[in-house]
């Protein structure tokens, strides 16, 4: 029997991951993936609270997380591939006509 | 139908709204039709209730129609009141303002606005009656100033022209002086007397809820009020002015009923002017004051219409001193037949401008009294009326109004009338003579000749000239026994009994001087103007400097004009330079000028670049998190 605390620095763990990896990487679809892995880190974190509190409500979330990860991960993607039809570039560092 | 009165004002009312909303579409033929028969429709209701005043004497008809102000305790009602005081006013409003509106159909054919014109004369006649038949002392207020926006519209009828709109604004302005100080009386009153019925307010000294000083003081800021819309000293500048407006228009509101609104004022709220004693001889003075100013100023005018508007602003003082002395009837009675023989005089004159399409100076005109065969006799009348020769109405009213201040005591006032009374006679047939007799002077744009007005301009003369010569009848003098004044008798239940009480003889020598006054007038004029036409001149270079003082009117308006005008002018450009444009524009500039640099501050955090954000992002969110573990 794993302890729930694992799961839970396991989450921590693959959260900060995450945020290393959006700010390290220069291009949009890996920006994406990182905020993807950051999503699941939660996901982990509500699955562990839950079986351990002996809560539903936990795993409710997570289902609509992934509902909505989902439908996220669809437009991000579109809007991604536009982006590049457009420019040929997904480079974050060349996306900055909103700079005032 | 009596019981429909309150009707009266509003139909006008009514008329006035079809003809402002919808004036542009509807043919001359039909805006005239409506206009007239508007005020007609006022003139039939205000006769049916004057049928039902003689069979209910004394109580008067009232109605309130809704409360508009409730604050706390006080209150102020749209209500209105037909007793005999109104009925008198009304009548003269309705009736002589229908035979203007009939005269106008015609004088102003030709003009571009038509329909403005009739909606303003219609709108005038709705506040008008508003003002006279107001049972409150806040209505009456607001058709006081609606009167006086309808004389300003209307006296910048023909606003293109530069003379007319200043003179329009003059009006405007100088009344608001006066009318400053009619609303602090009226603050005064509300808040001593607690109601704003007008029943109140005259009932207000005698059951002390006014103290003496109170009472002066209210009723003279009142009076000052008076003094702008009346037209009299000092605030009397605008009405010669007020004749650039159209000639019927001078007719109705510059010489029949909204000038005669400060009189009807006094005698409305007679409690409270009786009261005190101070008032009172301040309005008996005012009057008198006026009544000979303005005549000495009206002996040397040579535009027709100024001479009758200083006319007018002497005989009004000459009600004034009715009011003054008590004698409240016999200045509703000079009221009266003042409305039908000045507007007579003015229709008149109206009739002689158009004949000679549009010259109004005296020195051009002379010769007429062949050439208009109508108006020519009618203005005869007219000033046969106003001059005070025997049996026309205006012989009758001005004996009443002297007699009362000879039989008050006030001798120098009685004075002061007589003079007043020979000036009259003297500038009236001095504009006769100028203007009927003689030889022809006019210098005619080629193509036009001399004619007689339509029918519609000459019957509401006629009309108004045998008003003018029978109205007088209606109030004889006591001479005839104590009830030959019908006038005095019916209004005696509101305006209280004129009671003064002089010897047989005094009261016989008194109109004996009065006839001797005016016929030593008329007398004058011939002697001047048509047994020597030289005379004139000769007395002129005789007292050049007095002369020059009359015909430059006293030069009144050049010292308001420096003492007031321009140091009020040159103030406000300092303020508007100094205050408005640093101080006001500066804060404006200023704040304008603070926030744009703040943009440009900030505008260094907006990097545009995704992750400049997102490590804004994460900053907030560790010290927020941080904020809430710790």
């Amino acid at each position: 029997m794993i302890p729930p605390a694992a799961f839970v620095a396991m989450a921590a763990l693959l959260f900060i991951l995450g945020i290393i990896a959006f700010f390290v990487k220069k291009d949009l679809l890996t920006q994406f993936m990182a905020v993807e892995v950051m999503l699941n880190a939660g996901n982990l974190a509500f699955l562990a609270l839950a079986k351990a509190l002996g809560r539903a409500d936990g795993q409710m979330v997570v289902l609509f997380v992934i509902t909505v990860a989902a439908a996220e991960a669809v437009i991000g993607l579109a809007i991604i591939v536009l982006i590049f039809r457009q420019r040929r570039s997904i480079r974050t560092d060349d996306l900055k006509d909103l700079k005032g | 139908m009596a019981g429909l009165f309150w009707l009266i004002p509003l139909v006008p009312g009514l008329s006035a709204f079809v003809l402002l909303i919808f004036g542009r579409r509807l043919s001359r033929r039909w805006i005239a039709w409506q206009a007239s028969a508007a005020v007609f429709f006022s003139f039939v209701l205000t006769t049916a209730a004057f049928a039902r005043l003689g069979t209910a004497r004394g109580a008067g008809l009232s109605k309130t129609l809704l409360t508009w102000i409730i604050s706390g305790s006080f209150e102020a009602s749209i209500s209105f009141t037909y007793d005999e005081l109104t009925a008198v006013m009304a009548l003269v409003v309705t009736g002589v303002g229908f035979l203007i509106h009939v005269y106008s159909t015609a004088y102003m054919a030709e003009d571009r606005a038509y329909s403005r014109y009739f909606a303003f004369l219609n709108l005038f006649s709705f506040f008008m009656l508003v003002l006279v038949m107001a049972s409150d002392i806040v209505l009456m207020f607001v058709g006081w100033e609606g009167v006086g926006l309808c004389s300003y519209l209307l006296i910048g009828f023909w606003f293109d022209r530069p003379a007319a709109a200043k003179a329009g604004m003059k009006a405007f302005i100088v009344n608001r002086i006066g009318d400053a100080a009619f609303i602090i009386g009226i603050l005064f009153l509300l808040a001593n007397v607690g109601s704003s019925t007008l029943a109140a307010i005259n009932a207000a000294p005698a059951s002390g809820l006014l103290g003496p000083g109170l009472v002066t003081l209210v009723a003279i800021l009142l009076f000052v009020g008076a003094t702008g819309k009346s037209a009299q000293v000092p605030l009397y500048v605008w009405l010669p002015d007020a004749m650039e407006g159209p000639t019927p228009v001078s007719a109705l509101i510059h010489a029949a009923t909204m000038v005669t609104a400060g009189v009807y004022m006094v005698c409305r709220l007679n409690g409270l002017f009786a009261a005190s004693v101070t008032a009172s001889a301040v309005v008996a003075w005012v009057g008198a004051i006026t009544a000979v100013f303005a005549a000495t100023m009206a002996l040397v005018q040579n535009d027709i219409k100024r001479v009758l508007a200083y006319s007018t602003i002497s005989q009004i003082g000459t009600m004034f001193i009715g009011c003054g002395v008590g004698a409240y009837a016999a200045g509703m009675f000079h009221l009266v037949t003042h409305a039908f023989f000045k507007s007579l005089l003015f229709l008149a004159a109206g009739s002689v401008i158009h004949a000679l399409g549009g010259i109004q100076d005296m020195r051009q005109m002379g010769g007429l009294r062949k050439r208009l065969p109508v108006t020519f006799p009618v203005f005869l009348v007219g000033a046969l009326a106003i001059s005070g020769i025997p049996f026309l109405s205006g012989f009758f009213s001005k004996d009443a109004i002297l007699t009362s201040a000879f039989a008050g005591g006030h001798y120098v006032i009685y004075g002061l009338g007589l003079a007043g009374a020979v000036m009259t006679a003297f500038y009236m047939f001095r504009l006769i003579y100028m203007t009927f007799y003689g030889e022809e002077r006019a210098a005619l744009s080629p193509g036009h000749q001399v004619h007689e007005s339509p029918r519609a301009m000459t019957v509401p003369l006629v009309i108004l000239a045998v008003f003018s010569a029978l109205a007088g009848f209606a109030g004889l003098p006591v001479l005839l026994g104590e009830r030959a004044n019908l006038f005095g008798r019916f209004l005696g239940g509101v305006l209280g009994p004129a009671a003064h009480h002089l010897a047989l003889s005094t009261e016989a020598a008194l109109v004996l001087a009065a006839t001797i006054s005016a016929l030593a007038g008329l007398v004058l004029a011939f002697l001047f103007y048509r047994r020597s036409p030289g005379a004139p001149a000769r007395l002129a270079l005789r007292f050049p400097g007095l002369y020059r003082l009359l015909l430059g009117k006293y030069y009144v308006d050049e010292v308001y004009d420096a003492a007031v005008v321009r140091p009020l002018v040159g103030g406000a450009g300092w303020v508007y330079e100094h205050f408005d444009l640093r101080v006001i524009d500066g804060a404006l500039n200023g704040s304008a000028a603070a926030a744009g640099l703040a943009g440009k501050g900030l505008n260094i955090l907006q990097s545009g670049l995704v992750r400049d954000y997102a490590l804004a992002f994460l900053m907030g969110t560790i010290f927020f998190l941080g904020f809430l573990l710790l």
